[in-house]
This record gives structure tokens, sequence and C-alpha cells, in this order.
């Protein structure tokens, strides 16, 4: 590559812009990954969100898409307003919140101590890979009647769609973030007379951490999906469910106004396991 | 067999297959008295790093055994400190908690455990760098911190596994003093045993209750200043060809390595690896 790009060069430049004599310039290579200052950062994450936030504003007000489609910016600021003071949107979205802290701490609770088997003890492996293997193909939605003739159409039935669209990801990738342990480091230890516990605990789980927050943080974000999905279909409450009350009676400005709450409590979420794994993981860099 | 006898390591027609029918190591036998200093050298591919990880339990014998004060060796242990030839540290622990690794692992109460980090960092001159985490280290810095934290358990035996091969000539010369002042200072009691002397709590009362080291390095001069017994490792089948002793005289130092009986010793070692390696290669081309 470096050779193609210098000879390239030579041939490229003019006659007489360089003697003949003269060897061409050492090809110049930069590193794949670049950086940029936080100042241009931070510019950048502002045109991230502005960006399209102006898109949509200019669409709308320029008249160019029906309001019954898209609403304006400012219409959806009402009707969301509107919303959180009847006490409809709170309530919703702590039902929601409610349903996610249920169903995806129960997904934790039971696929970080699985994932740690897998990762660590040679019969976990084997015996839990296949199964998870086929079932996390199973896409979860698709286990939502089932759910609802097993479980009914409460609260069961809709934590239980969390769990399953997230536990068995979940769980790989904590066994992967557990395997990426360096064997010399269980070799250290056990020279150093720390008892399989006592490596497990201090020495897989910290450096695992990281990895097992950043596959948290990753799987959030499909429990958020899996929670509006489980309100959609079968809900009385929940953020889901407003959007399709919202829909019936084509209010699309309260269904847009619920989308962007979805957006940033997601992101709330993003970032708060971001700044936990930036406090564990400081060692890292 | 008399205790005096036991003590110490003993090695006896240790063999390793990694595949079936290809020895790496073959009827090792090896006597290491208690206190001694051992230094390893052989080529490339010959099997010293499998000889210690044998030593220090890591992997298992294919035949023959590995004796430490007559108890025959099933496995890791903190009797038995292990420093390899890339320092691996706990990157998430700062200096003095990968120090007090072993001895929190012991079960050391927690004064006598920073006390003795405390004193260890010193003795290894990192006493200033005690918070520091590991990656913030030089080379030299994390291998100084790795010798610390096997010594801190009180290890019987030391396993040194081409520790100083990565550093500048300057940083190596540096650490062989420091290796061998470290051996003169750092006892094998108990740490249990009550301390004695304020000035240096943990030195060993006695001669015979120096650390054992048992290092492995390509370079033949470390070996001749570091060791007092020099071992040969021939290649493929691994087996010790010839057993050197040193006759230097003691304390080592650095000018030690200009003398004629130095120089020599050096050439003759030298010499013998060089024999080695050619009819390696003789055999290998047939
Ligand atoms: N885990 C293993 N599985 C298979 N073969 C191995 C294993 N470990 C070592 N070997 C083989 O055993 C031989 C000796 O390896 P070893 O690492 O002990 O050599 P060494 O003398 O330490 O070499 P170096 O000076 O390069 O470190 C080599 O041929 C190597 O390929
Ligand atoms: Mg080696």
């Amino acid at each position: 590559m470096v050779i193609m790009q210098s000879t390239s060069e030579t041939t490229i430049a003019p006659p007489g812009a360089r003697p003949a004599a003269t060897a061409p310039p050492p090809a110049r290579v930069k590193l794949l990954t670049t950086s940029v200052s936080s100042r241009t950062a931070w510019l950048l994450r502002a045109l991230s969100i502005l960006g399209p936030l102006a898109a949509w504003w200019a669409l709308s007000a320029g008249g160019v898409v029906d309001p019954t489609f898209l609403p304006s910016p400012s219409a959806v600021w009402t009707a969301g307003v509107t919303m959180a003071q009847s006490g409809d949107l709170p309530s919703d979205l702590l039902a929601s919140l409610g349903r996610i802290g249920a169903g995806f701490g129960l997904a934790v609770l039971i696929s970080v101590p699985v994932g740690f088997a897998m990762g660590t003890l040679g019969w976990a492996q084997p015996l839990f890979e296949p199964v998870i293997g086929i079932l996390r193909y199973l896409p979860a939605s698709a286990f939502i009647p089932l759910l609802i003739i097993w479980l009914g159409i409460g609260e069961p039935s809709k934590i239980a769609l969390l769990v399953l669209g997230v536990v068995f990801f979940n769980t790989l990738m904590t066994a992967d973030a557990v395997r990426q342990v360096p064997y010399r480091l269980l070799e250290v230890s056990a020279t150093l007379g720390a008892s399989r516990l006592r490596v497990a605990s201090r020495v897989v789980l910290p450096y695992a951490l990281p990895g097992i927050i950043d596959a948290m943080r990753v799987n959030a974000a499909a429990a958020w999906n899996f929670v509006v999905v489980a309100e959609l279909v079968a809900a009385t409450s929940g953020l889901g469910y407003r959007i399709t009350r919202a829909q019936r009676f084509l209010q699309t400005d309260r269904i847009f106004a619920i989308l962007v709450v979805i957006g940033l409590i997601g992101l709330t979420i993003d970032i708060a396991l971001r700044l936990l794994r930036s406090r564990v993981g400081r060692w890292t860099r | 067999m008399t205790s005096a006898a036991m003590a110490g390591l003993r090695i006896e027609s240790l063999s390793k297959e990694f595949t079936a029918g290809r020895p790496v190591l073959q009827d090792v036998d090896l006597a290491v008295a208690p206190g001694e200093f051992v230094c390893v050298v052989g080529a490339s591919g010959s099997g010293k790093s499998t000889l210690l990880c044998l030593i220090a339990g890591l992997s298992r014998p294919t035949a023959g055994r590995v004796l430490l004060d007559g108890h025959e060796v099933a496995g890791p242990g903190p009797d038995r400190g292990m420093v390899f030839q890339t320092a691996s540290l706990f990157p998430w622990r700062n200096v003095a908690h990968n120090v007090a690794f072993g001895l929190e692992a012991l079960g050391v109460p927690r004064g006598r455990r920073q006390e003795r980090v405390r004193w260890l960092l010193d003795e290894v001159g990192l006493g200033h760098l005690a918070t520091a985490l590991p990656g913030r280290l030089s080379g030299g810095q994390q291998q100084r911190v790795s010798i610390a934290r096997a010594l801190a358990c009180s290890p019987r035996v030391l396993l040194l596994d081409e520790p100083f091969g990565a550093l500048d000539v300057q940083t190596k010369e540096d650490m062989q003093l420091f290796i061998r002042q470290v051996w003169q200072d750092v006892g094998t009691d108990p740490l249990t045993a009550p301390l004695t002397d304020p000035e240096a709590p943990h030195a060993p009362a006695d001669p015979a209750h120096r650390s054992t080291i048992v290092m492995v390095t390509h370079d033949v001069e470390e070996a001749v200043f570091l060791g007092q017994r020099v071992l040969v490792l021939s290649s493929d089948p691994g087996r010790i060809s010839q057993d050197i002793a040193v006759n230097l005289p003691e304390p080592r130092s650095l000018e030690m390595k200009r003398s004629p009986e130095f120089l020599e010793l050096k050439a003759t070692v030298e010499d013998l690896v060089r024999a080695e390696h050619r009819a390696h290669q003789a055999r290998t081309a047939l």
C-alpha cells in the first residue's frame, strides 16, 4: 500500500516540479484512529442532536408534510406539557420504568452469574453455550402471545418478555468479558496462594467489570425496546400504552412527545452506565 | 534420608511432553540447596520456561517429580514465587496493593501487611510509587514490583523467568545488583516470626534462611555474574548438560565483570552453550 502510494505520487507530479534525481519523499502514513480536540468533539455532539432537530423543524414548519403526519416541534412540546400536567405522562413513565427495573434487573441477576460461570468454569461453557446460542436467535417479541397465554396480560408477562429479550445476550456478552482475563494473571494469582474463590472475586471480577457494564449498557437499550413493545400489545399503563391511545385519536403530536421522552430516558440510562464504567474502568486508560 | 538432604529443591527424573513422543524436557535431575542462587541458560525453545512452570506447579510433569523440602509439588503455591518474563501486574491495583495481594491471600493481618509492603517497596526502591497504577511504570519498575510481590509471601524458592530480558543494558545492570541485594536481604522466615531487628525487620537471621533463587536467562554474562551455579540446558530433548560452579568472591560487584576469572568462566560457559547449539543443529539437520 505504502509503496504504491509513493510511486503513484511520483508519476502524477508534473514534470520539472521535482528533479528526477531526487528520491520521492517517504510516504506519510497516518494511524488509523484519529482524535479531535474536546471543543470540536462537543461541537460535533451538538450537531448530532441539533442537526436532525433542525431538519424536522424545517420539514414541518415549511408545510412540506401534513402536520397530522409530522407535527412541528412546538406542537410536540405543547402536547408533552399537557400530558405531563394531566399526570398521565409521569404515571406512565413510572410504570414503564418499574417494568424495566424489575425485568432488566432480573435478567442481570441471572445473566451475570451464569455468564461469569461460563467464562471461568470448564463445565459451564459446554453446558450453557448451545442452548443459549439457539434461544437468543428466537425473537423475544414472538413470545408475547405465548407469554400472555401462560402468564396473563398483567405484569408477569411483561417482565418475562424483558427477561427473555435480554438474558441470553447479556449472558454471552458477560462470558466474553470474563474470558478476556489474561491467563497469566490467573497463574500469578495461584502462585501467590490465592484460592479459586479469591481469584474469582479479586482478579476476574475487577478485570471483567468494565466489560460487564458495557454489555449491560448495550442490553439496557434492548430492554427499553421490549418494554414499549410489550405495552403496545397489551397494557393499561406505560409509555407504550399511551402511544396506542394517542394512535386511536390520531394524536401524532402526543406520540412524538412520548417518543422524545423514551429517547431521553434511554440517553440518561446510557450516560449513567457510561459514567459508572469509566469510574470502574479508570485503570484501563 | 536425613532432613538436611531433604531440605531445598529436588527435581527427580523430570520429563515433560506436550505432544506424545516429543519430550521438551527429559530426565532432568537437579538439587538446589536452601539459599542457593542458581542460573539456567539455554537456547530459545530448550524448555527453560517449561522447567520453571513445572517447579511452580503451573503445569504437571509427564514423568518424574519436583520436591520442595521433601514434599512433592502438586500445584502452584506461595512457597514458590514466580516472576514471568513480562511483568504481569494487576492493572487495577496500585503498586502497594499489587505487592499486598499474596499477603491478603495468606490472611496476614492488615498492620503487618502494610508494614511488610512498605519495607519491600523501600527494598526495591519504589517507596515513592506506592500509590501509582502499574500502567504508569517503566518496564524495569514493573519488574521490581513483580519481584516484590513474589517475595512478599516469603517464598522458599523464587523462580525468575528471564526477568531482565526486555531491559536496556544500564537498567539490566542495576537490576542484577538489585536482585543480588534482595537475595541477601529478604529471608524466607515465616511471616508470623517475631520481628527482631527493627532496622531490617525481615532480613534472614541465618544465610540458610535466604530465598533460594532459580533464574532463567539467555545472557551468559548475567548467569555467571549472578549465579553460584550455572546450569546449561540442552535442546531437544531438554536436559541439564552442564552444571558449573561459579567460585567468584562474594559479594559480587560490577568491577568483577572485568576480572580475568570472570571473563574466563564466561568464555567457558559460552563455549559450552555454543557447542550445545552446534550439536543441536547437527542433530536437526539429519
Ligand atoms: N503449552 C505448550 N503447548 C505445547 N508446546 C509447548 C507449550 N509450552 C511450550 N511448548 C514447547 O516447548 C518447547 C520449550 O518451550 P519453553 O517456553 O520452555 O522454551 P524456553 O527455553 O523458555 O524458550 P525462550 O528462551 O524462547 O523463552 C518449545 O518447543 C515450545 O514450543
Ligand atoms: Mg521462556
